[in-house]
């Protein structure tokens, strides 16, 4: 393991080479705001009150109103901040980058992300393979691919609509999946079902699998792309499917970010886009065994 | 009742009927699904081991356990009887939950006991009680560098190894966590 000071050096490298690989593709860097008075609706995710506000889970509201505004390749690199996670491979409070593209889908972006992190690795340890957890990963060879379905079927012998039906989806993967993914070589899976984002763009030929992948890389889930759904009154049904699931459910029901909804009604172009977490990167790149050892002050266990 | 957000390790739950403490925890949550608490537990009774895996929505039991320091009064046949010394009341354990702890009680002994449901599962001693070996073969003088042992009895029946030097009526300390020989003491 390396120490500190090294793998704050590393960091900031990293940060460097994803920004001049993304500058030299023609993308943006924007800043948007932290402080959100209607932050993204997710089942699943919380976020952390401030104010009247609440912080921002992921700043993927905004960015898409840039694309809407006519911003084709913009990308965004700070903090985001998601109430009770915490874990080895979860901070309360993280670096996210995120990159749009306008007329592109998760293929464009699959195709970005296989060549930034093959820059980036290089960059970074001098070779486009790194080893983590114990496992070589080279991220020069071809990615492999895989449907949820698939991955499901392959490593745990159910089906995927059946580990839903029983409410074990999210078990099956962590328990039985996750760890034959991204072993030698980087593992996408894709095809999620459409319970799982209420922000992703639906398959044209599957209604209830969306166009979104996950990357893995030695069994760790690195990030999170799609198509985006750029349909205002589609987007606005699910918004309110989700305040409904979670008011039935206790949890707090943040408002409809309507100045987001306009913008899409207004003329979202159709694009594509991804959230990679920055921490779990640096984790990959530097061979830490959690995530507490790539930043430098990681707070108490439990902070929520 | 605990929700799963409470889950840590060290805390202890009670599952199906019985105390568990957790040993290893992480927290996931894969894939913008439902987070998920991974434990690994252990019986606080029985010392087996298991995994568990609870969801967000899941509550977990608190168990009833209680930590008390009790003092060593006196034995009545297979019964140890301790004093609570805040109440003055007597705490009758049975020989079976001491196991081969009772070997080194002495009289006015501070013990740590954990009950679960009044019943003790748990006693701490003092780590060192010193004893007097009663019966032991006769000692090799000056053969304290080897590590070879020989068998040992106390007065009350303990069967352990000593080291070749001591000799019968020696004092020695014992580990009352291993229930091994530590050191001699006093010479007899």
């Amino acid at each position: 393991m390396a120490s500190l000071p090294d793998i704050l050096h590393l960091r900031m490298r990293a940060l460097a080479a994803i920004r001049n690989f993304l500058q030299g593709r023609g993308f943006l860097e924007v800043d948007t705001p932290l402080r959100l008075p209607a932050p993204a609706l997710e089942d699943h995710i919380d976020a952390e009150p401030s104010g009247k506000c609440w912080l921002r889970t992921s700043p993927e509201l905004h960015m898409k109103r840039l694309l809407a505004a006519g911003h084709p390749r913009i990308y965004q690199i700070g903090p985001c901040f998601r109430r009770a996670e915490r874990g080895a491979c979860h901070l309360p409070e993280f670096t996210m980058l995120e990159w749009y593209r306008s007329h592109a889908d998760w293929r464009d972006i699959l195709a970005d992300t296989v060549a930034l992190l093959r820059a980036v690795c290089a960059e970074v340890t001098g070779a486009p393979r790194c080893t983590f957890r114990g496992l070589v990963v080279d991220f020069s060879l071809p990615w492999q691919e895989m449907t949820v379905e698939e991955a499901f079927l392959c490593h745990a012998g159910i089906g995927l609509d059946e580990a839903i039906r029983q409410d074990r989806f999210e078990e099956i993967l962590v328990t039985a999946v996750e760890g034959h993914l991204g072993n030698g070589r980087p593992t996408v899976l894709t095809e999620y079902p459409a319970a799982c984002s209420g922000l992703s763009r639906t398959l044209a030929h599957r209604p209830d699998r969306l166009e979104r992948w996950e990357l893995y890389v030695a069994g760790l889930e690195l990030a999170n792309a799609c198509s985006e759904l750029a349909d205002a009154k589609e987007q606005r049904r699910r918004f309110e499917a989700c305040r409904e699931l979670r008011r039935r459910e206790g949890r707090e029901v943040y408002p409809l970010d309507e100045p987001f909804l306009h913008a899409v009604e207004a003329g979202m172009p159709p694009a594509a886009g991804i959230a990679i977490g920055v921490d779990r990167l640096i984790m990959i790149l530097a061979n830490a065994r959690g995530i507490d050892e790539v930043v430098a002050f990681p707070p108490p266990e439990r902070t929520s | 009742m605990y929700t799963a957000s409470d889950l840590r390790k060290g805390l202890k739950i009670e599952l199906d009927g019985d105390p568990y403490i957790i040993t290893d925890f992480d927290f996931c949550k894969p894939g913008k699904g439902q987070a998920l608490y991974r434990c690994r537990l252990k019986n606080m009774i029985t010392g087996s081991t298991m995994d568990r895996t609870f969801r967000s929505v899941d509550r977990v039991g608190k168990p009833d356990l209680v930590e008390k320091e009790l003092v060593f009064t006196y034995q009545d046949g297979s019964t140890y009887v301790f004093m609570d010394p805040a109440s003055y009341e007597e705490v009758h354990i049975p020989a079976e939950a001491l196991g081969d702890q009772h070997y080194f009680l002495d009289d006015n002994m501070e013990c740590t006991f954990l009950f679960y449901r009044d019943k003790a599962i748990e006693i701490t001693l003092p780590y060192f009680v010193e004893k007097q070996v009663a019966e032991t073969e006769p000692g090799a003088r000056g053969d304290t560098a080897t590590n070879i042992t020989k068998p040992a009895r106390l007065a009350n029946g303990y069967e352990f190894a000593v080291p070749l030097f001591v000799n019968t009526g020696d004092i020695i300390r014992i580990d009352t966590r291993t229930g091994g020989y530590a050191e001699r003491v006093k010479k007899a």
